[in-house]
């Protein structure tokens, strides 16, 4: 079938890849992944309000397999680079595919966050690197005053003091939100996972894990600031 | 009523393009779209200039020959409507009106608002069909088909071509228009055979032509004059991992003989 | 005066082929006699298909499927796009899936009743024998009939037939048989088979010794003019019910390729015999464009009415019962609304002209669902007719579940077309004609849901098996594209679009084609007498004086130039309608879709005249300035046996 018009990608393990949906299936594989981590990271915050000993401790735990640390280190290195690279191409792509713009374009249907995907999306890489060096080795910030995890809950109060960087972040978390908003609903869209029943369902549930995220990772820094976590 | 229209003229696929304003002075409530374009067209021909060029045929919303965009809109504001079967009621006296060709580079500027989709006659011709030579048909009741499999392969089906999908998607992709196709043949046991290479040959089909990729943003389906849900766009992505999934390297099998 | 016909003799010229045998037989007979292609030398035949609607689009890909070399053209951007697409109804075929009745020679008997004695007997035959083929092919194919609920096929009874026979796919039959060709067309595209020329116009035929030979065709985004040269053409070229310039057909569909063809030899049989459907929505304004249809299925639970009074002026809802005339009830007390399209048309047009018709034209009557909705509730009438009722709205502003509807009558489909003979040939050799665009198989009047059924069957079924028996007697032989009669024939087409554009007059294309449609309406439309006839004949031909001193063209004929293949289209039918007329005023007598005032009963019902003009007219093209000369092709009927049709 089609062998006459089309130069028919290899079908070899990774053919899929050549097309824009092949892309897209990394993306909302990648994103998969990339959602569960942040749920659970944020899991892991919330442990703040339970004190700084709790929470010493849970940090202990996530170090406690060097192994399996790097293991989920280098999956979710694999996944953002994964993310980001296909998503570069297919704008690209989207970009060659109109390259002459409307005079006027009026949006019917579509959401604020859904069409700022690819706005969303750099400056959240940004904020990823930024916080990296921020929090998880520290080298960004002098203000970060006791270097590893053992004291990681010293290190997010005397991080999130610097009232800039809170705000940086709940600004950052904003933008989480809005890609999660379209974004995780979207993954389900790309992987083929849509009913009348249940699409409503994953819209909502979708919409749930947006502001979840949004509530739970401002909720720290917010609570630094007005001074009832110290 | 009085309409000021603003309206993309292009001489040619190669020429520049640019917006003109015309002056509708006389516009029926009653008229269609494409008829009070009708009128604009008996006046410049009387003035000796070129009528503005914009496809249409049926004039009834079924053959997708016309459409553009109307107020930066596919076929108009107007919900599951051609603009063949916009009514110029929908507008008021005074209106400024953008007319402006659906773009993409898979669909070229012939002139002015007409534009060349055989893209998607490539795609079809890329798996869009159940390979059934004439006179090779069993019984039509022969195979029996699910009344709900029948009525969503139908609401697929009802798809026209006019492109209004590719226009109204920030990225001009196209996976509504093959979505509806694949839906429609996929969901038919007579289209089982095929659904993998189907699917395969579609969706390498619509990158060949350039078309860019599904955010799942719905705006296609709002425009969409006969009401195509993306529903159809999640059956291409599940077809398609599926077919990833399962097929096998090409073996070079012969027909014997 | 019409010439007086006395003796039943075809003319030597109409030699129909038709196969010796009973009936029932005839085509297979005629299948297995004849000559077969060897399967090697199919690609070297090169077929020429123009059109790519069901019956063009079928054929081509039928052609593409047995190994023909093909090439087809159409003049839309897509093959999708052919009118035959608008077709909202159904398509007929003689299943009995439905156990109430139906048969072959139910359905043959139908066509050949309904289209008024005017059809031949054996094509209508085959026509109803082949129609159970073509749902098991489109079945295959993937096209998404209604089906039950235990995955059956579903049916519905249409047009007034006794025997549910009508397979549909919503209100969108026609898109989906369409879609079904077409998949299967770019299936052959795709394999090599055919080649396709969208946005590419016939302009002329090439005849080489008496044979069809190839076409001149017109790139229409470059307007550049090609020879193609083949073994054999096909077209399927659509109706011309755009001579009345306003009906029911797309705007671009136009009789070029036939009139051409009728120019170079193909005889035209029946043009008067023309569908007016009593359907339609009516025309708002002089910038009318076209007019659109509305189902025939509404007249199932819709009242058809008008106001007793001429030139009652109030709303509908303010005229009483008793000074409403539901004028189909009261004279045609056994079908009431649903009697057959041509006897609804003229009811509807004789109120009107009594100044009793509704609307601002007071061209119009009442279509009024409060009796049904009534009885069967809203929410059933919005079942049944939903989306005719939200099209109704779309276009006209009016809520029909409030008022009722207006409808008036329109043009709608061409029975009369090319000439052909039982293997679809028409009178030059190699010429092949299918769907609308022949003489076809309805006689005076065709029945719901046949179209459809026509176009397919020529297409999937006849053509493939005719066409090879046609190759098979010619060695395939590739003729030189500068021989003489190619070069005649674009030196033609060059002259004819050089004179359009030279004229430079005064009136646009559109304007003067509303005059001929105005004439044809008026004069050639739902009733037509001699007199009227006659003056229709000399005012076209004024009008086509006219558009040859003052038509204007705008722009060059080397770009896309919509005004110039508009001049094209309306230069023909022009020439066409009179045609038309000529025929109306041979046929004295009233049948099908053509009626003649002189020949009506005392109640005002066409009176067919079985003695002298059960024939096919069929007429040949003698020069511009000479009249065209009548060919007569007598019809027989051994099985149905011509009697008055009566519905009261």
């Amino acid at each position: 079938m089609s062998t006459a018009t089309l130069n028919t990608p290899s079908r070899s393990l990774l053919g899929f890849y050549s097309t824009t949906l092949g892309k897209k299936l990394v993306m909302a594989i990648t994103g998969f992944i990339l959602v569960g981590f942040v749920v659970g990271h944020m899991a892991g915050n919330l442990q703040v309000f339970l004190g700084k000993e709790v929470f010493n401790r849970y940090a202990a735990l996530l170090h406690s397999s060097a192994g399996l640390l790097w293991t989920i280190r280098l999956v979710l290195l694999a996944s953002v680079v994964m993310h980001i690279v296909s998503a570069v191409q297919l704008a690209l792509l989207d970009k060659k595919a109109r390259p002459q713009r409307y005079v006027k374009w009026k949006s019917t249907k579509s959401t604020y966050a859904s069409r700022t995907m690819y706005w969303s999306g750099p400056i959240l890489f940004v904020f990823i690197v930024y916080h990296l060096q921020h929090l998880t080795t520290g080298r960004l910030h002098p203000t970060q005053p006791f270097p590893g995890y053992h004291m990681a809950y010293e290190n997010v109060v005397a991080g999130f003091q610097v009232v800039p960087v809170s705000l940086f972040y709940i600004f950052a978390m904003v933008l989480l939100c809005l890609h999660l908003y379209h974004g995780v609903w979207s993954m389900f869209q790309t992987l083929g996972i849509a009913h009348p029943r249940y699409t409503p369902l994953l819209r909502n549930l979708a919409v749930a894990i947006a502001f979840a995220v949004l509530a739970g990772f401002s909720s720290v820094p917010l609570a630094v600031m007005l001074g009832f976590v110290r | 009523m009085r309409l000021i229209l603003h309206v993309w003229r292009q001489s040619g696929p190669n020429a520049p393009g640019r917006m003109v304003r015309y002056d509708a002075p006389n516009v029926d409530e009653h008229m269609s779209f494409l008829e009070m374009l009708d009128v604009v067209n008996e006046e410049l021909i009387k003035k000796n200039e070129e009528p503005i060029h914009f496809d249409h045929d049926c004039r009834e919303g079924i053959c997708g020959a016309c459409g553009f965009m109307v107020n930066g809109v596919a076929h108009g504001t107007q919900p599951r409507t051609t603009v063949c079967q916009l009514h110029m009621r929908h507008f008021k006296d005074g209106d400024e009106v953008y007319i402006e060709p659906f773009r993409a580079v898979a669909f070229p500027i012939v002139k002015d608002l007409v534009i060349n989709r055989s893209a998607f006659d490539r795609i079809i011709s890329a798996g869009g069909y159940i390979s059934t030579p004439a006179g090779s048909a069993v019984d039509a009741n022969a195979v029996l088909v699910r009344k709900e499999n029948a009525d969503l392969a139908m609401d697929a089906a009802a798809c026209i071509g006019c492109g209004a999908c590719v226009a109204a998607c920030p990225n001009a992709s196209a996976s509504l228009f093959a979505g509806a196709k694949i839906s429609h043949l996929n969901l038919l046991p007579q289209g089982r055979a095929e659904a993998s290479e189907r699917v395969r040959g579609m969706v390498e089909a619509m990158n060949h032509e350039q078309f860019g990729n599904c955010t799942n943003i719905g705006e296609c389906e709002a425009v969409c004059p006969k009401g195509i849900s993306i529903e159809n766009i999640a059956r291409m992505n599940r077809e398609y991992l599926s077919a990833i999934w399962s097929e096998r390297p090409e073996t070079g099998g012969g027909d014997g003989g | 005066m019409p010439e007086v016909l006395t003796t039943p003799i075809t003319s030597p010229k109409l030699d129909s082929r038709i196969p010796e045998g009973p009936i029932q037989d005839k085509w297979e007979t005629a299948k297995f006699k004849m000559k077969l292609v060897n399967p090697a030398n199919k690609r070297k035949y090169n077929v020429i298909v123009v059109g790519s609607g069901l019956a063009g689009g079928a054929a081509a890909a039928s052609l593409g499927e047995l190994g023909y070399n093909v090439k087809c053209f159409t003049y839309n951007d897509s093959p999708r796009r052919a009118h035959s697409i608008a077709a909202q109804g159904g398509i007929n075929a003689a299943k009995n899936y439905q156990n109430d009745g139906d048969s072959v020679f139910r359905l043959f008997y139908d066509t050949v009743k309904g289209g008024d004695y005017r059809a031949r007997e054996a094509n209508v035959y085959r026509l109803a024998q082949v129609s159970v083929n073509i749902i098991d092919q489109c079945v295959a194919q993937g096209v998404p009939f209604a089906r039950e609920y235990g995955g059956t096929l579903a049916n519905r009874s249409f047009g007034g037939a006794q025997v549910s026979r009508t397979f549909y796919a919503r209100g969108q039959t026609g898109q989906q048989l369409l879609l079904g060709a077409y998949q299967a067309l770019m299936r052959q595209v795709d394999a090599g088979t055919v080649k396709l020329f969208p946005r590419t116009e016939m302009l002329d035929v090439i005849i080489v010794d008496g044979r069809a030979r190839g076409i001149v065709s017109r790139n229409l985004i470059t307007g550049q003019m090609d020879i193609h040269m083949a073994d054999c053409v096909i077209l399927g070229t659509g109706g011309y019910g755009n001579a009345f310039y306003l009906s029911t057909n797309a705007k671009n569909c136009n009789a070029t390729a036939a009139w051409r063809a009728y120019k170079r030899g193909a005889y035209f049989a029946n043009p008067c015999f023309t569908q007016i459907h009593p359907t339609c929505i009516p025309v708002s304004g002089e910038y009318q464009s076209k007019l659109t249809l509305m189902s025939e299925s509404l007249r199932n639970d819709g009242r058809i009415w008008v106001p007793k009074n001429a030139g009652d002026k109030r709303r509908a809802s303010q005229i009483p019962e008793d000074e409403r005339d539901y004028f189909l009830e009261r004279r045609y007390p056994a079908f009431g609304n649903l009697v057959p399209r041509d006897v609804a048309s003229r009811a509807a047009k004789a109120v009107c002209d009594e100044g009793r018709g509704v609307g601002p034209s007071g061209l119009g009557v009442y279509l009024d669902f409060a009796d049904s909705i009534q009885r069967l509730g809203r929410h059933k009438i919005e079942e049944r007719y939903g989306n005719l009722f939200e099209m109704y709205e779309s276009i006209t502003g009016e809520n029909p579940y409030e008022a009722p509807m207006r409808i008036f009558p329109a043009v709608h489909y061409t029975m009369g077309g090319l000439w052909v003979d039982y293997n679809l040939m028409s009178t030059v050799s190699g010429l092949f004609v299918g769907g609308e665009a022949n003489f076809s198989d309805h006689g005076a009047n065709r029945l719901g849901a046949s179209a459809l059924m026509q176009g397919l069957a020529d297409g999937y079924f006849v053509l493939p098996y005719t066409i090879g028996n046609f190759l098979a007697d010619h060695r395939p032989d590739k003729l030189n594209e500068h021989c003489p009669e190619a070069l005649e024939a674009l030196a033609n087409v060059k002259d004819i679009t050089k004179r359009l554009i030279s004229v430079n007059g005064k009136s646009t294309v559109d304007e003067l084609h509303r005059q001929l449609g105005k004439v044809m309406w008026n004069k050639c439309g739902m009733a037509r007498n001699a007199a009227g006839l006659q003056e229709a004949i000399s005012e076209i031909r004024a009008i086509r004086e006219e558009f040859w001193k003052d038509v204007k063209v705008i722009g060059t004929d080397d770009n896309l130039n919509h005004t110039l293949e508009k001049a094209n289209r309306v230069a023909d039918f022009m020439e066409l309608g009179e045609l038309i007329c000529r025929d109306a005023l041979t046929r004295a007598e009233s049948c099908g879709g053509h009626f003649r005032e002189e020949y009506q009963t005392p109640e005002g019902e066409a009176k067919r005249d079985d003695e002298n003009f059960s024939f096919v007219s069929a007429w040949e093209y003698k020069g511009a300035s000479i009249n065209p000369e009548l060919h007569k092709e007598h019809l027989t009927f051994e099985h149905v046996k011509p009697s008055q049709r009566s519905y009261k």
